[in-house]
């Protein structure tokens, strides 16, 4: 029975519970330590995997010796890429997955994986670790992003041949893409401009810094039938991952997510699982495999440094009438979309006839650089927020003023391609100029910075079922990751349409043998996406619900509504009926059809961008150059906001991973390629006493595609901090830095550079 | 590997001095259980001290205060006494770590560690503490700054435990402080740090002054120029400035990934003056 | 390699393991008594996720050696609600949204409980400061530091109560 897909735009409904705050219903398991994240998994006779990583940032692997690990006490099984033939059928991005699991013959950053062991204890495959004996011949490498797009720097991937350019190179280079987008006459812009400001910056290399390491406890057997219970942002997706690299079908692998100790992106890529899966194969046993916190930090995926250039032309009316950006993008040892993402976001939040952004994404020898919420876009918006202030000061213009006078708005076409339809920009920027924290007086050695940000946002394909219980409790049953709060949203989504209270839905998140695919909970599509599929699940049930009230009062279907959460006879001939509650109905379901469902499944399009604009207040140590954050207010669109407590939660938590990414946050690399901070001391995140309040504003500007309204709110405001904070400590300090992490010695070296 | 806890320094420095293989002390463990998780050090002994008496005590006398090598961090923080008389001491144990390791961690511990960064060595130094020493030949005692010998290295021998360090008596007119710098509020190792012990004479005029620094050379360095700096002074902004300077005179540092050789330099100077000022007034300086 | 025998009390029960003399309380806690609320961050002491106590004393379990609790009283977050009521920080936790994935909540209400044992009224600045010793990465800390604030609050507030009946009485 062919249906049409329902209709997703927005119908302004009015809402009972949709934006109340009841409390998360996985609370109680999350505040009693019973809740279970990856290593909290236990299985009969599970055995202890290590990894064995290369000491190199580049080298070629000439031979692993396994032969004395095996053969110690307690050890049941040694894995080298031998054990993991490639399969991928010239499938070169699946090969990549595969060469980044276990080096295949080549070492290709400080701790890629060579080889790994599963044995009794922890204890025993240390041990055996250290018997394995690797011999390599050490290659030059380079870590820089700048230094690798020279044409003397060391090759990193030699079948790499630069894609976007014409005609298409014969040699190879660490240039894996060169992507351009834009539109208008960059020159004639340029050439009616009565200023120019020309920038170039650099970001450092930056890690998501979830607190839960990479985790998993794997099962095959000789069979061909696997098990993974993995901490991951997309079990459906790891699934078919690991199932074609290890040769196994699909449906006979069963991935179930554990909950998730963070992600923002981190989680979104496999990285040790199917090796945690080929040494199960190998020993017959279930095998855990944790990453310690230096490995996570070695060979998980951190975010690409950068090295951008912008050039930014106004006229004295305060219109810019060119923008040009060119943004080199380091993706680690493997290509990646990294500068692609950054130059589609360039000039996203402004309204620009000439504009043109034009990307590298350049291979160095660093891990494989992965998602880190609204990957890419906060490097170009440092540049292009730190450049717009400076081209309003320029102007003389105020900076807010400059950005509200050059915003995007409904019918903008985007630098990237499409016209906006309504949108938040303007809002925002409207709402920080009439923020009381941009009129609060200012102490010595403070200044006030903002900065807006932009991200697409994503939906893509979704599953989702209700189970409607004899009792009338409603299970509601979704394949995206709860990363914070998501089951509380969505349950309130559930019991909003089906008219019932709160309590009486539990959200689960199911297996991949339970329902069918999810993509990855990225892109802020949870709560849209899943979101949307809820919704249709739920009017789903509605129509059993409608069916089965028929059936009780023995009349048509057409002559039962569903209003207010009850079925209603409608008509005078039915007066006599009273209205039927979903209770009422559940109850009698075994006589009237069996059980009550409702299910959905859509590729979720029209996914809302989301943009926000931030102010901060920062006080510089002018004698040390330590910077402290005294005040930060986010404003942001959310299209509609449907738990706010975790919509306030999103933008806080996006804010201060900018703010530690803008002061102190870096990847320290020294001259032998290795990682020199691998680990929460020195990689430094903020800590509590680190910052202060983070004020919000949840402006709702409805996604003409979602019923609600809805909007991704998760990732929007990591954008803004970074320029923010420079604009900040520009105003407080009298310096302008252009280099990120703003640590205290570069704040000190350039105030002294200054005198 | 074994673990033994003795509850005597005595059997403690037996078991030490008797163990052929890698033999390590354990007092708060927040330094040792990391390179251990590292595969830093890999043990074939460690004796648990904290089941000694002599180690477990916060004692003061008429020559001053004894602090048991056992003693948390915590423990000092809580001792009304001894923050009165050593503010600077123990607010430099407090800044080790966080409230966790801080309940663990020891001044003993971080001198023995020998990181050129330990934030309570300056401050010890400062305030001219000494070692007691426990060995297989008996006890002796060492001044605080002679544990040291280079990052990493200690003069101990094979056997001997620090049991407990001691505190001078306090004069009158005295103060401390300690200051370190780094990037976060929190949590960090000292990029570079200060520690100023004085006494001032009736005029309140500095009479005497020690001045160390902590982060800026291989081991803790007592800067006696930038001590003769604020003698006979108030602390006008003159003989602070000759303070700052003496201190970035004796700076050796190294650039690593906490911070550079200028940066180290000029924040050593200025964390000195800064807490020279504090010492200033603790001892009642106006 | 030979095992410690340890006898020891966690959350007001007699414990009794056998464990490796290297191996550490957090892994003791988690591998040994099935207590996993007890999180492996870091592993150095850097990030507060395996707090417990040690005879009243925060501490980061990952530095501590199993061995070491021989005839302590280890409290983990497994014994913070009593009977059937979740402690007030634990409520006070669900009610600010204060955590997002969850991970390092059990740290941080370890880490809380200790603050408000030892000052039953601390100032924002006192709460961030305590608490800096816990990593979070999803909130910022804001929603963390509010829900310390009101279960320091509502304590005191019960307290008042609890004192003016046993005064009636």
């Amino acid at each position: 029975m062919a249906e049409t897909a329902p209709d997703t735009s927005f119908t302004n409904q009015d809402f009972k519970i949709i934006g109340t705050r009841p409390p998360r219903p996985d609370g109680v398991d999350k505040v009693t330590g019973r809740a279970k994240y990856g290593a909290d998994a236990f299985a009969a006779g599970q055995l202890t995997a290590l990894i064995l990583r290369s000491p190199h940032a580049h080298a070629k692997i000439l031979s692993i010796d396994t032969k004395r690990a095996e053969k110690l006490k307690g050890v049941k099984a040694v894995v080298t890429c031998e054990d993991l033939p490639d399969l991928t059928g010239g499938n070169r991005g699946m090969l990549d997955i595969l060469e980044n699991c276990m080096a295949r013959g080549r070492a290709l950053y400080d701790g890629h994986a060579v080889a790994a062991v599963a044995a009794i204890d922890a204890e025993t495959a240390k041990k055996a670790l250290k018997l394995i004996k690797v011999k390599y011949e050490v290659l030059p490498h380079v870590t820089d992003v700048d230094e690798a797009m020279k044409k003397k720097a060391p090759i990193i991937q030699p079948h790499i041949r630069t894609t976007g350019v014409d005609p298409k190179p014969k040699k190879a280079s660490n240039v894996a893409a060169r992507s351009q987008f834009g539109h208008g006459d960059i020159e004639a812009g340029f050439a009616a401009a009565d200023v120019i400001v020309e920038e170039s910056y650099k970001t450092e290399q930056t890690h998501q810094g979830y607190i839960e390491p990479h985790a998993c406890l794997a099962s095959v057997g000789p069979d061909g039938q696997g098990e993974l219970w993995v901490t991951t942002q997309g079990h459906f997706v790891f699934r078919n991952t690991c199932a074609a690299l290890l040769g196994m079908e699909v449906a006979k692998l069963k991935v179930t997510s554990s909950e998730i100790g963070g992600g923002f992106g981190g989680k979104t890529h496999v990285w040790m699982e199917p090796v945690a899966l080929a040494l199960s194969r190998k020993a017959n046993r279930p095998v855990k495999l944790t990453m310690s916190r230096e490995e996570v930090f070695r060979a998980s995926g951190p975010t690409s440094s950068t090295s951008i250039d912008i050039k930014i032309g106004a006229t004295r009316d305060g219109r810019i009438c060119a923008a040009s950006a060119e943004l080199r993008y380091q993706g680690g040892a493997f290509p990646g979309i990294w500068g692609m993402l950054g130059a589609m976001t360039t000039w996203a939040c402004y309204d620009l006839e000439n504009c043109q952004s034009v990307a590298f994404d350049v291979l160095v020898n660093r891990p494989k650089s992965a998602a880190y919420r609204a990957p890419s876009a906060p490097m170009a918006a440092f540049a292009v927020e730190s450049t717009i202030d400076l081209v309003a000061a320029k102007l003389g213009m105020d900076p807010v003023d400059f950005r509200i006078l050059n915003a995007a708005k409904e019918g903008t076409r985007a630098s990237y391609g499409p016209t906006y339809g309504p949108i938040g920009i303007g809002p925002t920027l409207e709402a920080v100029k009439n923020h009381p924290h941009m009129k609060a007086p200012l102490g010595p050695n403070q200044g006030r910075g903002m900065a807006c940000g932009f991200w697409f946002n994503f939906g893509g394909q979704t599953c989702t079922d209700i189970n409607v219980g004899v009792d009338g409790t409603v299970s509601l049953t979704v394949g995206t990751m709860d990363v914070g709060g998501s089951r509380a949203s969505l349950s309130l989504i559930a019991a909003e349409e089906l008219g019932i209270p709160y309590e009486r839905v539990k959200c689960n998140v199911a297996d991949t043998a339970s329902l069918g695919h999810n993509d990855m909970t990225e892109g802020s599509r949870g709560t849209f996406s899943s979101g949307m599929a809820t919704i249709f699940a739920a009017r789903d049930v509605v129509k059993v619900l409608r069916n089965r009230a028929a059936a009780m009062w023995e009349i048509d279907v057409d002559d039962v509504a569903w209003e207010d959460g009850q079925a209603v006879a409608k008509g005078i001939a039915h007066s006599n009926l009273s209205p039927l509650s979903l209770a009422d109905i559940a109850r009698k379901s075994p006589t009237t059809g069996g059980p009550i469902a409702g299910h959905n499944e859509t590729v979720a399009d029209g996914a809302g961008v989301s943009f926000a604009s931030h102010i901060c207040d920062v006080e510089v140590d002018p004698e040390t150059g330590a910077t402290k954050v005294i005040r930060y207010t986010v404003v942001q669109d959310a299209g509609k906001a449907i738990h706010p407590d975790y919509v306030e939660g999103q933008f806080q938590g996006a804010a201060a991973q900018g703010i530690g990414w803008a002061l102190n946050e870096e990847y320290i690399y020294g001259e032998d390629g290795r990682l020199q901070n691998p680990g929460f001391l020195d990689y430094r995140i903020p800590v509590c006493s680190d910052l202060p309040f983070i004020d919000t504003e949840i402006l709702e500007i409805p996604n003409p595609g979602h019923p609600y309204g809805v909007r991704g709110v998760g990732e929007t405001s990591i954008v803004p901090p970074l320029a923010a904070i420079g604009n900040a400590v520009s105003n407080a300090a009298g310096v302008r830095l252009n280099h990120v992490p703003m640590s205290p010695p570069r704040i000190l070296k350039a105030i002294n550079a200054a005198k | 590997m074994r673990y033994e806890a003795p509850t005597s320094t005595k059997v403690a420095a037996a078991l030490l001095a008797k163990e052929k293989g890698k033999a390590f002390v354990l007092a708060g463990g927040t330094d040792l259980l990391v390179r251990m998780k590292a595969g830093m050090v890999e043990p074939d002994l460690v004796v648990d001290i904290k089941r000694i008496p002599a180690t477990q005590i916060i004692k003061k006398s008429d020559s001053g205060f004894k602090i048991g090598a056992a003693v948390s961090g915590a423990s000092m923080g809580e001792n009304k006494a001894l923050k009165k008389a050593w503010p600077g001491v123990v607010e430099a144990a407090n800044l080790i770590g966080s409230d966790q390791v801080q309940g663990r961690c020891t001044m003993a511990g971080n001198l023995c560690n020998a990181s050129p960064a330990a934030d309570s060595v300056p401050a010890l130094v400062a305030a001219k503490a000494k070692a007691a020493v426990v060995g297989p030949k008996g006890r002796r005692t060492v001044a605080v700054e002679d544990v040291v010998t280079g990052p990493g290295r200690t003069s101990l021998k094979k056997g001997e435990i620090i049991e407990s360090i001691s505190l001078p008596k306090r004069v009158a007119k005295s103060g401390d402080a300690y200051l370190r710098f780094i990037p976060r509020t929190e949590m960090d190792i000292a990029v570079c740090s200060a520690g100023v012990n004085l006494t001032l004479d009736s005029k309140g005029l500095v009479k005497s002054a020690r001045v160390a620094l902590g982060a800026v050379a291989p081991t803790v360095v007592l800067v006696e120029d930038a001590a003769d700096a604020i003698i006979g002074t108030k602390l006008d902004d003159e003989s602070l400035a000759a303070l700052s300077a003496a201190c970035e005179a004796a700076c050796s540092p190294i650039n690593d990934k906490r911070g550079t050789v200028e940066f180290r330099t000029e924040v050593a100077g200025v964390l000195a003056r800064r807490a020279a000022k504090i010492a200033y007034q603790r001892a009642g300086g106006k | 390699m030979s095992g410690v025998h340890v006898s020891t009390t966690v959350n007001g029960d007699a414990v009794e393991f056998v464990c490796p003399p290297g191996e550490t309380l957090l892994d003791v806690l988690r591998n040994r008594l099935n207590l996993i609320g007890a999180k492996e961050g870091c592993g150095t002491g850097d990030c507060g996720a395996c707090s417990v106590t040690v005879d009243g004393r925060l501490v980061c379990s990952c530095l501590v050696l199993g061995a070491e609790v021989e005839g302590a009283k280890v409290g983990t977050v497994e014994g913070m609600a009593e009977g059937g009521e979740l402690h007030t920080l634990q409520s006070k936790f669900i009610e600010h949204a204060a955590l997002q994935c969850g991970i390092c909540t059990p740290g941080f209400l370890v880490a809380a409980k200790a603050l408000l044992d030892r000052n039953s009224d601390p100032s924002e600045e006192e709460i961030r400061y305590a608490l800096a010793g816990n990593l979070c990465r999803c909130t910022g800390y804001d929603k963390i530091v509010r829900a310390v604030d009101a279960a320091a609050k509502q304590l005191a507030t019960d307290a008042t109560k609890s004192g003016k009946k046993s005064k009636r009485r």
